[in-house]
C-alpha cells in the first residue's frame, strides 16, 4: 500500500493527460486511478476495484477518509483537500467505470456453494442485491478482489473498521475467520 | 385500534379506550440498572450459529426476500436552494422556511435563551451550534470526533451531550461557543454496543437527566443493563432505571402540566410489513413500568420466538400506535404561543420513516391531541411530503420552540434545519 500511495499522492499530474474513455472526467480522478485501474479493476495488492460502485457507498467512503474516520494513510492523505462537490463528482466517474471482472480461475465448485449458502443465512445478498452489484449505500462485491474483501471483513471484525453505520460490525461478529475467508473467495468468483 | 395514514387530512386515531395505558406493569421495581431482568422468564435457547446483524435477526429467508436495506443520510449536506421546502405541505397558515442549511446529518435540537440553536449529529461526530446575530446566521462545530452524540441538552447554560458509551457537560457554553473546551464526562457506567446505542438525552422537572439504553439488536433477549430509560442527577450520580422493555427511544418529553413522561418507541423489523406499530408510551409508574420488549411489541402483538408465555396484557399499553416500521424519533409538547390554540400542549411526532417496508411510510411529522387524562384523542398528520415515489426527499428527526413560539425541525438526509411559522402571511427570519 505504501508504494501505491506514493504513486497516488505523486504522479497525478503525470497520468492525467493519459486518461481516456469518460466524456468529462474530473481531473482529480486521475491519482485515483493509477492505484485503483483505469478500467476499474484494480492489479494492487489489497487495493479495491471500484468499477461501477455505487456512488453513495464512495462518497460515504472518501467522506470518512477526509474526516479520518475511516483510517487508510494514503487515502486520508489523498482526500483531506477534497472539496463536497469533489467527493461526489469523484464518486459519479467510479461509478460509470466497467465493473471489475471474475478472475481466469472459477475456483472449487463445491467450495463456492457452501459459501453461497452463507452469504444467505446472513442475508447479504439482500441489501449487497443478489448479483452482488450493491445498492445506494451498500457496496458492489461482486468481482471485488479477493485480497481486498477477506481485508474489509477482517477489518469490520476486529473493529479496525466501524463503518458510517454499525451495521456491518455487527454482520462480522457471528462469523469466525474461516468464514470470512470463504466469502471473500466466492464474491470475488463471482460468475 | 387505529393507525395512522399519512396522507389524510381526516382525524385519522380515534380515541382510544380510558384505562387502556393505566395497566400497571406485572414487575417489582427494579432501581438498579444493572440488577436482574424484571421479568424472570428464561430465554428461550440460543438460535443457531452466524446470527444475523442485530437489525436483520429475524428476516425472512434471503431466498424469498426483497429488496430491501437501510437508507444512510448521505454525508455531504444538502445545497440550501435543493432543499425540499417549497414540496412539503402543512396545515393552512403554516409556513415551512429553511432556517439554516449545512448542519451535516442534523439530529437534535435544543434552544437556549439567547436563541443559539443546539444541533447533535449521530453518524459523523460532530455537536453543532447555529449562532443568530442580527438575522445572520452562521454554524459553528462545538465538538468533532464524538461516538454518535445523538443525545443533547440544556439545563441552566450548561450543554450536556450524550454519546454511546458516556455523558458529559460544558458549563457555560454560551460564552464558550467560538473556543469550546472538551466536554467533562459525568457519567459512563453504560454499554458501548453501536447498535441502538445512540441516545435521546432530556433533563426533567426533577433535574435529572434522562436518557434511553437501546436493545443492542433487531430482537434479542437483552442484557438487564439495555432496554431501559434510565435517570441520573446532573453531577451523574444516583442512577435508576426509569422504565423497562424497550426497544430503542430517540424522542421523549415532559408534559408541561401532569409532568408525566411520554416517549416514542420503534420496535421490531422483519416480523411483517404492516406489524408492528412503533409506540407513543408514557411512563405513569416510574421504576416500575414494563413496555413489552422483547416478548410484546406495538402493545398488541406478541413475538413469534420470545413472545410464547407471555401476553400483551402483562406489559404497559402505548397511548398511540404510530404505524408500522415509521420510526418515530423526536416529540415534542407544544408549550409555545405562536401555533393556535387547539395545539397547546399536544405532542409533535417527527417520523423519520421506514426502511424495512416495500411501500416505504412515514418521513412526516405529526401532531397527538391529548384527552384530559392525559390519554390520545387523535394523531393528525402535520407535516407531509418528504416521502415521494417511494424515495425520501427529507427525513425529519427532531424539534424544539424558538422563543417565539415557531418550531425547528431537523432533517438528517439533508443535513438542514427548518422553521414553522403560523400567520396569515409568512414570517420570514430573514437570510
Amino acid at each position: 500500500m505504501g508504494r501505491a500511495g506514493v504513486i497516488a499522492v505523486g504522479a497525478a499530474t503525470l497520468i492525467a493527460g493519459t486518461l481516456s474513455g469518460f466524456a468529462d472526467p474530473p481531473k482529480k480522478l486521475a491519482p485515483c486511478l493509477a492505484c485503483h485501474g483505469e478500467k476499474g479493476q484494480s492489479d494492487n495488492e489489497k487495493v479495491p476495484s471500484l468499477g461501477a460502485q455505487p456512488a453513495p457507498y464512495s462518497v460515504i467512503q472518501l467522506f470518512l477518509f477526509r474526516e479520518k474516520m475511516r483510517v487508510v494513510e494514503p487515502m486520508n492523505e489523498a482526500a483531506k483537500e477534497l472539496s463536497d462537490g469533489d467527493l461526489q463528482s469523484l464518486a459519479d466517474a467510479l461509478a460509470a467505470l466497467p465493473a471489475p471482472k471474475p478472475p481466469a480461475n472459477p475456483g472449487d465448485p463445491a467450495r463456492l456453494e457452501r459459501a453461497r449458502a452463507l452469504t444467505e443465512q446472513n442475508h447479504c445478498n439482500i441489501c449487497h442485491r443478489s448479483d452482488f452489484s450493491g445498492q445506494g449505500n451498500v457496496p458492489r462485491l461482486a468481482n471485488q478482489r479477493e485480497d481486498y474483501l477477506l481485508k474489509a471483513l477482517r477489518d469490520y471484525k476486529s473493529g479496525a473498521r466501524k463503518g458510517y453505520d454499525p451495521v456491518m460490525v455487527e454482520v462480522v461478529q457471528s462469523l469466525d475467520d474461516a468464514q470470512l475467508v470463504e466469502l471473500a473467495s466466492y464474491l470475488s468468483h463471482l460468475r | 385500534m387505529t393507525t395512522i395514514r399519512s396522507h389524510s387530512r381526516t382525524l385519522l386515531l380515534a380515541a382510544l379506550a380510558g384505562g387502556f395505558a393505566a395497566a400497571a406493569a406485572p414487575v417489582a421495581a427494579q432501581q438498579s440498572p444493572s440488577g436482574p431482568a424484571p421479568t424472570a422468564a428464561p430465554a428461550p435457547a440460543a438460535q443457531a450459529p452466524a446470527a444475523p446483524p442485530p437489525w436483520m435477526q429475524g428476516g425472512p429467508d434471503a431466498s424469498a426476500s426483497a429488496n430491501l436495506a437501510p437508507v444512510f443520510p448521505p454525508p455531504i449536506p444538502t445545497a440550501a436552494d435543493k432543499l425540499p421546502t417549497a414540496k412539503l405541505k402543512l396545515p393552512a397558515n403554516f409556513h415551512i422556511e429553511v432556517y439554516q442549511s449545512g448542519v451535516n446529518n442534523a439530529r437534535s435540537l435544543r434552544v437556549d435563551d439567547k436563541g443559539t440553536v443546539f444541533v447533535s449529529s449521530r453518524l459523523v461526530g460532530n455537536v453543532y451550534a447555529i449562532v443568530d446575530k442580527n438575522g445572520k446566521r452562521e454554524v459553528k462545530t462545538l465538538a468533532k470526533g464524538l461516538n454518535s452524540p445523538n443525545g443533547i441538552a440544556l439545563h441552566n447554560g450548561t450543554l450536556y451531550i450524550a454519546e454511546i458509551n458516556k455523558i458529559s457537560k460544558i458549563d457555560n457554553i454560551e460564552a464558550q461557543l467560538d473556543n469550546p473546551p472538551k466536554p467533562t464526562v459525568i457519567y459512563d457506567d453504560l454499554p458501548s454496543d453501536a447498535p441502538h446505542g445512540w441516545k435521546f438525552l432530556t433533563v426533567g422537572p426533577d433535574n435529572r437527566l434522562y436518557f434511553n439504553v437501546g436493545a443492542p439488536c433487531n430482537i434479542c433477549m437483552p442484557p438487564p443493563t439495555h432496554a431501559q430509560l434510565r435517570s441520573i442527577d446532573l453531577d451523574g450520580k444516583n442512577a435508576e432505571v426509569v422504565a423497562r422493555g424497550i426497544r430503542q427511544v430517540v424522542g421523549m418529553d415532559f408534559h408541561p402540566v401532569s409532568k408525566v413522561l411520554y416517549f416514542t418507541e420503534n420496535q421490531r423489523d422483519w416480523l411483517s410489513e404492516d406489524q408492528p406499530n412503533d409506540k407513543l408510551n408514557r411512563v405513569l409508574h416510574p421504576g416500575k413500568d414494563n413496555f413489552g420488549y422483547p416478548y410484546c411489541h406495538g402493545g398488541d402483538i406478541e413475538d413469534p420466538q420470545f413472545g410464547w408465555g407471555h401476553s400483551c396484557d402483562e406489559f404497559v399499553k402505548p397511548v398511540a400506535q404510530l404505524g408500522p416500521h415509521t420510526a418515530p424519533l423526536g416529540m415534542r409538547f407544544y408549550t409555545g404561543h405562536m401555533f393556535p390554540a387547539q395545539y397547546r400542549n399536544a405532542i409533535f411526532i417527527a417520523r423519520h420513516g421506514s426502511w424495512n417496508k416495500t411501500h416505504k411510510i412515514g418521513g412526516d411529522v405529526v401532531v397527538a391531541h391529548l384527552n384530559p387524562d392525559g390519554t390520545v384523542k387523535s394523531v393528525e398528520p402535520f407535516i407531509t411530503g418528504f416521502l415521494v415515489n417511494n424515495n425520501y426527499l427529507g427525513r425529519p428527526v427532531d424539534m424544539e420552540w424558538m422563543k417565539d413560539g415557531s418550531m425547528l425541525l431537523s432533517d438528517d438526509y439533508n443535513g438542514a434545519v427548518y422553521r414553522i411559522t403560523y400567520g396569515p402571511q409568512k414570517l420570514s427570519m430573514g437570510r
